[in-house]
């Protein structure tokens, strides 16, 4: 295998990953854009979709050790089941978590974001029926399929092609729809956006749900590339996604889901030529450089304070 | 002068005497020792969050810096303790230098993620400079203060003292009065003459030398380190205590330090619920009261001599305690 295959492998392997980076980095650029707050507590919410479609996959009869296969039907279940969970987790989270401290100074949510993060992975490992150990998430048969020098296999395609999808059907809530422009709005202008009649609480509320839901088909396509969970396993991709939203400018959609990308790309690559002990702290010195270089990101503003 | 150095040699030196004599069992002694460190270390997240007013989320990073520092002076340079402690610190000082420079550029949120990767960057370095530090299982390093309770507790909680001596010092002069402006208001700070970046600067290297003071008093007390020490959930742990005690009061951190270590021993029983109640708490804190339990406040030795001269001599010690206020000093 020369150089030049590797590389091409690689950027596959980093497309793979970096669409469900970019699906995560969705949501945190989304909430960051409405209220300013990095909401820390995100990737465990994609944690949670994993073990959601996890428990559903196990209920319809599926194992890890292949005895019953993962049908399409049951992973389309397990999809709806994990984004249905996640949109309620995050409701309940904005209502009682992140509500009361709208008006408080940004420290203070951002410790309570981390406060829920801790909430999420700790309830899951005290959980009797979870427990700290990872679990084998049940995956499809893989199958190969060679372009050339390079070979892609049927779980990349889905993770790529359902990202895909779920980002064109975001772009179209977003800029087409009523809930959509009041998103926009509220980011925006809050007060304004109130005064012209958008009722700024179920605005927000919908834009933790959307980025959440988000997040949860995250942690399914995650799950399902990287078949082992554990209740810790939010917590890196969290990371790496806010990353991502940050190169790719927080607050702006496409620069989420191109920044989501390229961090995949960066990773994978460092993976291949680098060294893979490495990686995490390749991706944090980007973050490092992105926001020295040009901290408003690839698609940010740049925003000048008045005294 | 008199009194809290009183007070102070008497914390320090009566309790391990009482430990040297095991009327004080070794277990609590161990408890109060590592109390000694988590106040250490809350003192230097107090110092970046509350005196500086810039949240960092990396400092176990340099606590992990200072540890493996003291570490290898010990050990390879073959230095005595003591001095490879305190070189240990301005080492780690040094690391938080260059680690300011790109850092406290940014603001806010920005700058908790930059301090969280920094940590995390170094405990990725950690892992993986097998040769120098042991790799993923970390080093073992018992010295005496591993083997002698009440020596370690002199030495933690005498440092312990020192620092809050030396911080206390740092917060009522005209750079702590110059960094607590930068906290409040930047701009404001900037058009009265203040170098803002250069007492961010400032606050951010003596909080990064105290978290290597305490990381390098950490390896030889609990005998080993491993670089999991830098990373966020350690980080989040000590960040814990200065929002419990009042972000920007010393006091209310040491406090907050030796009372919530003392709970995680006493909650032991709930085994990982344990895990459960810290960020539940949390958020009620931060909910319901934010400031934390002592807020900005500190304790100060003329109010409380004040307070217990109106106690005693009722109404006559109320003009007493008036003519002292003039001349008493700011609490911050």
């Amino acid at each position: 295998m020369n150089t030049g295959s590797i590389f091409l492998q690689q950027l596959i392997n980093g497309l793979s990953l970096g669409s469900i980076y970019a699906l995560i980095a969705l949501g945190y650029t989304m909430v960051y854009g409405i209220v300013k707050l990095i909401n820390f507590a995100h990737g465990d919410v994609m944690m949670m979709g994993a073990y959601a479609g996890y428990f559903t996959l196990v209920a319809l009869g599926t194992t890890a050790s292949g005895s019953v296969q993962v049908s399409p039907l049951s992973l389309l279940l397990a999809f709806i089941a994990a984004m249905i969970f996640c949109a309620i987790l995050a409701l309940l989270i904005e209502r009682f978590a992140y509500r009361p401290l709208r008006n408080a100074p940004r420290l203070n949510s951002l410790i309570t974001a981390i406060a829920v993060e801790l909430i999420l992975q700790n309830t899951m490992r005290v959980l009797p029926f979870v427990g700290p150990d990872p679990r084998q998430f049940p995956t499809m048969v893989t199958k190969s399929f060679s372009l050339g020098p390079v070979s892609i296999s049927n779980i990349q395609l889905v993770v790529i092609v359902l990202s895909a999808l779920l980002m064109l059907a975001l772009n179209y809530v977003v800029t087409k729809t009523k809930t959509g422009k009041a998103m926009q709005a509220v980011s925006y202008d809050m007060q304004a956006a109130s005064l012209m009649g958008i009722s700024v609480n179920r605005t927000i509320a919908v834009t933790f749900v959307i980025g959440s839901i988000l997040a949860g088909a995250g942690g399914m396509l995650y799950a399902t590339a990287y078949p082992q969970i554990d209740p810790v396993m939010g917590y890196m991709p969290g990371l790496k996604a806010f990353i991502a939203a940050v190169l790719g400018g927080i607050g702006s959609i496409p620069g989420a889901m191109l920044g989501g990308v390229i961090l995949g790309i960066a990773e994978t690559l460092t993976k291949g030529f680098l060294s893979s002990q490495y990686a995490d702290a390749i991706s944090f010195s980007i973050l490092i450089i992105i926001l020295l270089v040009k901290p408003s990101g690839i698609f940010g503003k740049n925003k000048t304070v008045k005294v | 002068m008199l009194i809290p150095g009183v007070c102070a040699l008497v914390a320090v030196l009566v309790p391990s005497v009482l430990i040297h004599f095991s009327i004080i069992d070794a277990y609590t002694a161990q408890i109060l020792t590592l109390s000694g460190i988590n106040a250490i270390m809350a003192l230097s997240v107090n110092i970046i969050c509350g005196v500086t007013g810039q949240l960092s989320l990396g400092q176990a990073g340099f606590m992990a810096i200072g540890a493996y520092s003291t570490i290898m002076l010990t050990s390879s340079a073959h230095l005595p303790l003591a001095v490879s402690i305190v070189l240990a610190g301005v080492i780690t000082a040094f690391f938080g230098f260059l680690i300011g420079f790109p850092t406290l550029k940014l603001e806010g949120d920005y700058l908790a993620i930059v301090t969280l990767g920094f940590g995390e960057i170094i405990r990725v370095v950690l892992v993986n400079l097998k040769k120098w530090t042991g790799g993923p299982n970390g080093k073992q390093f018992p010295t005496i203060l591993t083997l002698n309770p009440a020596v370690a507790y002199l030495v933690i909680i005498g440092t312990l003292a020192l620092l809050i001596i030396l911080v206390q010092n740092f917060v009522r002069s005209t750079y702590g009065r110059a960094v607590l402006a930068v906290r409040e208001d930047e701009i404001a700070a900037n058009s009265t003459g203040i170098g803002v970046f250069k007492y961010k600067m400032i606050g951010f290297v003596i909080a990064s030398f105290v978290a290597g003071i305490g990381g390098a008093l950490y390896a030889p007390f609990i005998g080993f380190v491993k670089p999991e020490q830098a990373s966020f959930t350690k980080s989040i742990d000590y960040l814990i205590f200065v929002v419990f005690g009042g972000m920007g009061s010393t006091t209310g951190s040491v406090l907050a330090a030796f009372v919530l270590t003392y709970l995680q021993e006493f909650l032991r029983f709930l085994q990982n619920y344990r895990l459960l109640i810290y960020p539940v708490i949390l958020i009620l804190v931060m909910i319901f009261r934010p400031q934390g339990f002592l807020g900005m406040k500190e304790f100060s030795f003329v109010r409380a001599f004040d307070w217990i001269t109106v106690k005693i001599s009722g109404r006559n010690g109320a003009s007493r305690g008036k003519k002292h206020t003039a001349t008493e000093e700011h609490n911050v």
